[in-house]
């Protein structure tokens, strides 16, 4: 990339970032919403851990990469609304007037999610710390743990970007959401051990990337990674960020034309 | 003036959008540099798809556009650095700061340090936004919102400044502040200004040529005095009780100092040389061709007989029609 697309990314990036933080009570539900999930699950399911296969004894240690990866799935998943809100109000086709590099537009979704996701994360675990988690993978955990869920974002986010482009109706991504996001969290390891989950539920999980963050994330930041785990779902969670970004790349090609 | 090339260069544009509509079916158009160019026409004829096209952000099916020298097909990226675009819907960022909005503009050109600040500063005092400058957008008026879009077109200096109904949905006292703001900027330096509108006021006004498009085409074009002087004389309206049939107009058009009869309803309108001595004249000939009529009225030709002439229709009925059709019907923007 060049010099020039770089910092166009740079202010395209600063520019979003800046209207989260001037959004000051979307900015508090999607900080207060993981405490009420730590809080209300870690309080409803603390005795599960007493069935055995969660590799801990805290049932909170077990969730915590639950409740990062998940919220880092449900804020991502709105990034279509926004591409969609710039749209409609014509601030995406003032910036296609400009010589801003058309890369520097993609780019900045992505940054911006990642920034966002990362800074959510990090929440989390300070919080989840406060309550009493313990993260024995250390900082190489955490971190594995963070970026796992920032490319599960960066999937969920640029599809999310696809489709708002691509149906251009509010409507679809909130309903498309609203369908998504319980069955995924719950076609997955986010509460329940594997070996307690029917088996049926147990392989769909295999294939939900969701499940692959949690996995990841949750091995990495345990007293015993299984490195060869951490790889291939980190690795397959980057392919599919990729193709993701690919396909909302394509999309903006598209759009493009339709102006 | 006429020495340089022109500012603004398109031929034979036709645009199909997806979906099937054909916005604009052979549109040609050429800009003198330094001049106000006015793009006049009712809603869907086809404005906006040519701004579009000419300030890059659509591809035609076919034909060519210059811009400031530029190839805007081939070489789309040299036409951005040369125009500022003010378009129909605004474009600027609710959730910044109007200063914000200004200087992120400006850093897309390249606008570094020191200058994009003066240059943003500059723009906000000359916009009677300075204090609004510091505000987030979204608290905007219409009118303030509008003036924020202009200085926005404009941050980097542009040889070409586009403006896509600058003054739609203003309120009256706004709307006359922009028009004195864009004959500001007329008088700046080389600065050429393409301008498209619906209201035959704001053209007549603003702009040193005009052009009227309706349904994808330039009907007409030359300047306001021009094409009110093609017309040749006064407009006569004459409203009859029933409806104005082919004998009405017949009964018309033969008389002496009378041209271009047209029937539309119960309407008939005709040009005469003299308008006031021609009315006795003319009610004499409906009435021995059996129409009585209800009233009649003499007007010194404006845009809106232009229109008629060239379109075949009126500007008001045009409008409606356009409206009517029109499956993205443009926004009242800049309600408050
Ligand atoms: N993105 C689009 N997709 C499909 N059709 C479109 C699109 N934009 C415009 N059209 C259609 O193309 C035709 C010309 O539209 P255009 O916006 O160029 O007209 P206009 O002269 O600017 O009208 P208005 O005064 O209402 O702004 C209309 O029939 C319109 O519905
Ligand atoms: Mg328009």
């Amino acid at each position: 990339m060049s010099g020039q697309a770089l910092a166009h990314t740079w202010y395209m990036t600063q520019r979003q970032l800046m209207s989260i933080f001037r959004q000051p009570v979307f900015l508090a539900i999607s900080l207060i919403q993981p405490v009420i999930w730590l809080f209300l699950f870690g309080n409803l399911f603390r005795k599960v851990v007493e069935l055995g296969g969660f590799g801990t004894t805290s049932y909170l240690d077990y969730l915590v990469p639950g409740i990062v990866v998940m919220s880092a799935l449900g804020s991502s998943m709105w990034a279509g609304t926004g591409t969609l809100e710039e749209i409609e109000r014509g601030t995406l086709n003032r910036f296609l007037t400009t010589p801003v590099s058309r890369n520097a537009l993609m780019n900045a979704n992505v940054a911006q999610n990642g920034i966002a996701t990362t800074a959510q994360s990090v929440v989390i675990l300070l919080l989840g710390r406060a309550a009493g988690a313990g993260y024995p993978g250390g900082a190489v955990g955490l971190l594995i743990l963070v970026v796992a869920s920032m490319l599960l974002g960066t999937v969920f986010g640029a599809l999310s970007n696809a489709v708002g482009m691509i149906v251009r109706e509010r409507e679809s991504i909130i309903g498309i959401n609203t369908f998504l996001l319980m069955p995924l969290t719950f076609l997955s390891t986010s509460f329940m051990a594997p070996s307690q989950m029917p088996g049926w539920m147990r392989d769909i999980a295999t294939f939900n990337p969701v499940n692959w963050a949690m996995v990841a994330g949750r091995s990495a930041l345990g007293p015993a990674p299984d490195w060869s785990l951490v790889l291939t779902r980190c690795g397959g969670l980057l392919l599919l960020a990729l193709a993701a970004v690919a396909l909302s790349t394509r999309t903006f090609r598209s759009y493009q034309k339709s102006v | 003036m006429s020495t340089r090339a022109p500012a603004v260069e398109a031929r034979q544009l036709v645009k199909t959008y997806p979906g099937g509509v054909t916005a604009l079916r052979g549109m040609d158009l050429t800009v003198a540099p330094g001049t106000v160019f006015g793009l006049l026409g009712p809603n869907g004829a086809g404005k906006s798809t040519t701004v579009k096209i000419l300030t890059t952000l659509a591809r035609p099916d076919s034909g060519t556009a210059f811009v400031a020298g530029h190839d805007a097909l081939a070489h789309p990226d040299r036409v951005r650095r040369a125009i500022g675009v003010v378009a129909q819907k605004s474009g600027a960022d609710p959730v910044a700061t109007g200063r914000e909005n200004l200087l992120l503009q400006g850093r897309l050109y390249g606008m570094r340090g020191a200058a994009v600040q003066r240059r943003a500063d500059g723009l906000l005092d000359r916009f009677s936004l300075a204090d609004a400058g510091k505000r987030l957008v979204k608290g905007y008026s219409g009118g303030m919102l509008r003036r924020l879009d202009v200085a926005l077109g404009l941050m980097h200096r542009p040889e070409v400044l586009f403006l896509d109904e600058p003054t739609t949905g203003l309120d009256p006292e706004a709307r006359t502040a922009m028009w004195e703001e864009i004959s500001r900027l007329a008088g700046d330096e080389g600065l050429t200004i393409v301008l498209t509108t619906h209201y035959l006021e704001e053209a007549d006004r603003l702009a040193e040529r005009i052009a009227i498009v309706d349904r994808g085409r330039i009907v007409v074009e030359g300047t306001p005095d021009e094409l009110k002087g093609e017309l040749r004389g006064d407009a006569v309206h004459v409203e009859l009780r029933a409806d104005a049939g082919l004998e009405a107009v017949t009964a018309l058009a033969g008389l002496p100092g009378v041209h271009e009869a047209v029937a539309e309803g119960r309407r008939v309108s005709v040009r005469a040389e003299d308008g006031a001595a021609a009315v006795p004249v003319l009610l004499a000939a409906l009435e021995r061709a059996g129409a009585t009529v209800a009233a009649a009225t003499v007007a010194r030709p404006s845009l809106d007989d232009v229109y008629l002439r060239y379109a075949g229709r009126r500007f008001q009925d045009a409008e409606s029609e356009g409206a009517a059709t029109t499956p993205e019907p443009a926004l009242a923007g800049g309600a408050r």
